[in-house]
C-alpha cells in the first residue's frame, strides 16, 4: 500500500499573475499565410481580423506573441501549434 | 498521377517521422506512456523544423518537453499521413473530404511542404531563382512538387476559412 505524499505544492499562482507565460510564433518561409490564419483562427478561436494581424506581426517582424497565460497552458498551446507544424516557442513574458 | 505521387508522398512521411525502434535498454513502462529516455533536437534539417525545441534559451526545459511530447507528436503527423492514404485508396477521379479529413491533409501537407522546402533550402527569397531553375537540375522536379503542394494546401484552407 502506497501513502499519498503529505507535501502540499505551494502555490504559484501570485508569480504567475505577475510574470505570466507566453507563446510566440515565429516566421519561417514555408508555412502560408492563409495557412498561419486558418491556425490562429482555429485553435485559439480568433477572429479573421485578430488572426490576420498575428500572422502579418509574425511575417513581417519574424514572430509574435500569440497567447499568454500559466506555463501549463503555453506548454498545451505549443504542443498544438507544433501538432499544426507551426515553429512556436514558450517563455516568461519580461 | 497526382494520387499516385499523394501516396508516395504519405507513405515517405511515415517512415521519416517513425520514431527510432525501442531498443533493449528502453523502459518499457516508459515507452507504454510515451516518454523517451533521450530527447535532442533532431539533427536533420526538416526534422528539426517538424519538431522544434518548445524552450529556445532553456536547454533542459527544451529536453524535458520535447521526451513528454514527441513521441505523439510523430503519432499525430503519422496519423495524419495515414488518413491522406486511405482517402487516397478510394475509387473515383474525385476525392470528397470530410471536415476531419481535410484537418489531416492540411497538417500533411504542410509536413511534407517543410521536408521538401527544407531540403530545397528555400527562403523567402530564392523562392522566384527556384522557380526558374533548368529541367535538367536534380533540385527542378522537386521544386514542381513542392509548388504544387504549396497549391493544394492554400486552395484547402481557403475552402475550409469560407466555410466556417
Amino acid at each position: 500500500m502506497s501513502v499519498a505524499p503529505t507535501e502540499v505544492a505551494q502555490p504559484l499562482l501570485t508569480e504567475e499573475v505577475d510574470r505570466p507565460w507566453i507563446t510566440i510564433v515565429w516566421n519561417d518561409p514555408i508555412n502560408l499565410m492563409s495557412y498561419v490564419t486558418y491556425v490562429f483562427m482555429t485553435y485559439f478561436k480568433y477572429d479573421r481580423a485578430k488572426a490576420e494581424l498575428l500572422m502579418m506581426d509574425v511575417h513581417e517582424r519574424g514572430k509574435a506573441v500569440v497567447a499568454n497565460g500559466t506555463r501549463e497552458e503555453m506548454e498545451r498551446d505549443v504542443t498544438a501549434l507544433h501538432a499544426y507544424g507551426l515553429w512556436a516557442t514558450l517563455q516568461k513574458d519580461d | 498521377m497526382e494520387k499516385a505521387v499523394l501516396t508516395s508522398l504519405a507513405e515517405q512521411m511515415i517512415a521519416f517521422v517513425a520514431p527510432n525502434e525501442a531498443t533493449e535498454s528502453t523502459d518499457p513502462l516508459a515507452l507504454i506512456v510515451g516518454i523517451d529516455e533521450v530527447a535532442e533536437t533532431p539533427s536533420d534539417p526538416a526534422l528539426a523544423r517538424m519538431f522544434p525545441a518548445a524552450y529556445r534559451d532553456d536547454d533542459e526545459a527544451a529536453g524535458d518537453f520535447r521526451r513528454f511530447t514527441e513521441r505523439d507528436l510523430r503519432a499525430t503527423k503519422i496519423a495524419n499521413s495515414s488518413n491522406v492514404a486511405v482517402c487516397l485508396k478510394r475509387h473515383g477521379e474525385k476525392i470528397v473530404l470530410t471536415a476531419d479529413e481535410a484537418l489531416c491533409w492540411l497538417g500533411f501537407l504542410n509536413d511534407t511542404r517543410i521536408a521538401i522546402g527544407t531540403r530545397l533550402e528555400i527562403t523567402e527569397e530564392n523562392h522566384d531563382d527556384l522557380a526558374k531553375l533548368p529541367e535538367d537540375d536534380p533540385r527542378a522536379g522537386l521544386f514542381d512538387v513542392y509548388d504544387w503542394l504549396t497549391f493544394l494546401q492554400d486552395s484547402l484552407v481557403r475552402l475550409h476559412m469560407d466555410a466556417d
